[in-house]
């Protein structure tokens, strides 16, 4: 079964309801569903409570997410959980109110409830909001930045065991001796190891590697885009609106191809996980995104009831979407099978994340458009080629996690897959949100996989976002037209115009020379979410520096205004790692061969909200697209050479000079 | 083995070739440096050593004997956070907030050096500390506005 990417709030709200508790020391809490990832939500539901129960912001407290206790409300991903999470909530909030008014009660302590609530109570109108809208500070960051225990890492259980995993992609087929003082576990290829003392699993789990051996496997093609080409099983449309009388106005054709490699979440921390079997009960301690779905996989993996599996949700560093944390979750569990009933925390090392984490997919994009002689776009043709860019666990029949694969009686493993459109996965924000008279919109599906994907920060729309507005420049310089006006004589719809004339106002103190160049990249997330204009300036020497960085977004409604700059600031800084520096290959075991922005790097981030009262949406993944193509459109504007192929390192920047 | 730790003695029985960071999370309760990469590619586990930041997953516990270590628990006096941890909160300098430690104390060291540095000597000071959330440019505020307080 198929889990939905995210159940509908709206009908958990008579459940969640059950899950405000107005506890005896006179604070408030809340059991939500969505998790805390370093993005804030917690502060921001928080808030949302708050205004809508009509109590002081300090009373309410966020639960961290258990199975135990906490709604289902699917995957914390997809910048959903202000837009669903936070209607759940509100709405919850919106009963109690009403049920207290009714009850004449003297305050929600007093308040009796019923079992059975309604679910119709109107909700407060945005007009009356006194705390949504404001910049209330984050609740997490004081412990924090005093070092207080914050992470699932710094989880402490009596009679905790250290583990660390052995790990190959190939099958186990010489397992060297324990080394002294560890116990060892073994379960087909699935090994690990357990010992009192950090440091000691940590030097044993390096002699037992040398030591043992596993069979060989397939080299990673040396052109993934090739591969993927070769071998899609499915040929999706995912929009046509075919008129042949505009395309035959087309006097003027333009294809080209754009490349996306393999990137990796690269989380500062690696994933952590502490479990505790106690007889046939297991508990976990993790930093996924879905308790629930991590939950049902490994009760399928273990063979345990569903029922006698409690995941907790702590958090741990931030992820940007699906990364090594479900797997370690499992692999925890496995081990704690053998421990006694004492609590194993298994720390994946650097080494391990880069390794074994799901990386954001490789994707290849083809784009084909005519322009009529007035110099605009009639026909437009974007077709991709990906694997899955959803490899969750807990959705499918089969689980999809490591070490489902890898113990004595493995199971098959479910490929990746990708959400349905609207949202989409691999295809998401490929139909382009301007107005082509002549449309055809193609996902070609690829099942193998040669490398694990699964979600990163806004899935396809990295790729796709990236390979659309380079296009559009592209198009824009042949047709002989200013880059900003071209976009905007293609795009009807007024919140998509605001926030490009807004990036660009707000950018227009650039001074081009030599080597300067600027550039801009728009999209609305997803096709329904926010939108986002970038505007990117660029220094062209030995490397390409980006400099500057102008975001201008729409949210609607901003439940914490700083919070959503916050979230903007940083995946614009992200997607300009993403964009400048990184591409995941078989090898990499730690930052040196994975380099990230740093410090002196890294760009001014300039953000502008165009502040509404419409609906609340995400605003953690609308960076990305937009960014990665400003960047490359400002190296465009700095040197006239034009790189489809991510990342912009000088080599690439190199061939492409010399094509 | 014998050294001070956040102004205080501290004696610890574990083998000399151990990392200081598993010492101080696992025996001495001191989580708040963390582990990023065990190798001090990262910048998440910095201490300062006698005042300078350095990475604590690799160093050896023989190596701080009758030294001084300073972890993020330490950089406040008498209950009340530094400065600089003050001033990241001021400024909502992170997002998950897994490096802020090892940035903190390596900002700490940076003002304690040079009470004025250029928005220029901030980055170049917090080089070695990777952020992946992309707090930076909130980060380079927070230590300014720690400098002029």
């Amino acid at each position: 079964m198929n889990k939905p990417e995210h159940p509908l709030p709206l009908s958990d709200a008579r459940r969640l309801t059950q899950r405000v508790h107005f506890e005896r020391d006179g604070t408030v809490s809340v059991a939500a569903g969505k998790v805390e990832l370093g993005q804030g939500i917690s502060t921001a539901l928080a808030q949302i409570a708050a205004d809508e129960l009509g109590v002081d912001l300090s009373k309410i407290r966020i639960l961290p997410a258990s199975t135990a206790y906490s709604p289902d409300e699917g995957v914390t991903s997809g910048s959903l959980s202000i837009q669903d999470g936070g209607k759940g909530l509100r709405k919850a909030c919106a009963e109690l109110r009403a049920l207290l008014k009714k009850s004449g009660a003297a305050s929600y302590w007093d308040l009796e409830l019923a079992k059975d609530i309604p679910g119709d109570a109107p909700e407060r109108p945005a007009a009356e909001y006194r705390i949504v809208g404001t910049n209330a500070p984050r609740s997490d960051l004081p412990a924090k930045f005093a070092g207080r225990p914050s992470y699932v890492h710094d989880l402490v259980l009596p009679g905790m065991l250290h583990a660390r995993m052995v790990r190959s992609a190939g099958k186990l087929q010489r397992l060297g001796d324990a080394p002294p003082g560890v116990q060892v576990v073994r379960d087909g290829s699935f090994v690990g190891l357990l010992a009192e003392r950090e440091a000691d699993a940590i030097e044993a789990a390096k002699k037992l590697r040398a030591k043992s051996r596993w069979s060989a496997v397939p080299e990673v093609p040396a052109d993934i885009h090739a591969w993927l080409q070769s071998h899609a099983v499915e040929n999706n449309v995912c929009k046509e609106s075919a008129d042949a009388a505009a395309k035959a106005r087309g006097v003027k054709r333009l294809q080209a191809e754009y490349r996306k490699p393999f990137i990796a979440h690269g989380s500062i921390g690696p994933s952590c996980a502490v479990a505790r079997m106690h007889g046939d009960k297991l508990e976990v301690w993790s930093h996924t995104q879905g308790i629930f779905g991590l939950r049902r996989e490994i009760a399928m993996v273990m063979r345990l009831r569903e029922e006698h599996v409690v995941v907790h949700h702590l958090e741990g560093a931030g992820c940007y979407g699906h990364n090594g944390a479900d797997d370690v979750a499992l692999d925890a569990a496995l081990l704690s099978r053998f421990s006694n009933g004492r609590p194993v925390r298994l720390q994946w090392t650097r080494e391990d994340e880069f390794a074994w984490e799901p990386y954001g997919p490789a994707m290849l994009v083809a784009l084909d458009a005519r322009l009529d002689s007035g110099g605009s776009i009639v026909s437009w043709r974007h077709d991709l080629w990906s694997n899955g860019h959803t490899h969750r666990p807990g959705r499918a029949d089969k689980p999809v996690l490591l070490a489902a694969g890898e113990i004595e009686q493995p199971f098959e493993r479910a490929p990746a897959t990708d959400p349905a459109l609207p949202a989409g996965g691999a295809h998401r924000n490929a139909i382009p949100a301007y107005d082509f008279p002549d449309l055809l919109v193609t996902r070609h599906y690829v099942r193998d996989s040669v490398v694990r994907g699964s979600s990163l920060r806004s899935l396809g729309g990295f790729g796709n976002v990236f390979a659309i507005e380079s296009f559009m420049d592209e198009l824009a310089h042949a047709a002989g037209k200013d880059p900003v006006a071209f976009r905007l004589a293609h795009l009807k719809d007024p919140r998509g115009r605001a926030v490009i004339e807004e990036a660009v106002r707000r950018s227009r103190d650039f001074r081009k020379s030599e080597g300067k160049g600027q550039g801009l990249g728009v999209a609305k997330y997803k096709n329904l979410g926010a939108y986002c204009a970038v505007v990117a300036e660029v220094e062209a020497g030995h490397e390409l520096r980006v400099t500057r960085l102008v975001a201008a977004v729409d949210v609607g409604l901003p439940v914490n205004p700083d919070g959503v700059i916050n979230q903007i600031e940083g995946g614009c800084i992200q997607a300009a790692s993403w964009t400048l520096k990184e591409a995941w290959k078989p090898g990499v075991a730690g930052w040196e061969d994975y380099p990230i922005l740093r410090f002196s790097e890294v760009p001014k981030v300039e953000v502008h909200l165009l502040k509404n009262q419409l609906p609340s949406v995400g605003a953690g993944e609308c960076t990305m697209g937009p960014t990665a193509a400003a960047i490359a459109n400002a190296l465009h504007d700095a040197l006239g050479v034009r790189c489809r192929s991510l990342p912009l390192t000088p080599e690439r920047i190199a061939e492409a000079i010399n094509a | 083995m014998k050294f001070t730790l956040n102004g205080k003695a501290a004696e610890v029985k574990s083998d000399g070739d151990t990392p200081l960071l598993y010492v101080l999370r696992n025996e001495l309760g001191l989580v708040g440096s963390r582990f990023g990469c065990g190798s001090g590619q990262c910048g998440a586990c910095f201490v300062l050593l006698d005042g300078k930041p350095i990475a604590s997953c690799d160093l050896p516990l023989w190596s701080v004997e009758g030294k001084k270590v300073t972890t993020i628990e330490g950089l406040g006096k008498e209950g009340e956070l530094h400065p600089v941890q003050k001033a990241l909160i001021a400024e909502q300098a992170a997002q998950c907030g897994y490096c802020m430690s090892g940035i903190a104390v390596a900002a700490v060291a940076l003002l304690n050096a040079n009470s004025r540095p250029t928005e220029e000597e901030i980055r170049s000071a917090l080089d070695k500390n990777l952020c992946r959330c992309g707090s930076h440019n909130r980060v380079i505020k927070a230590v300014m506005r720690a400098a002029h307080e």
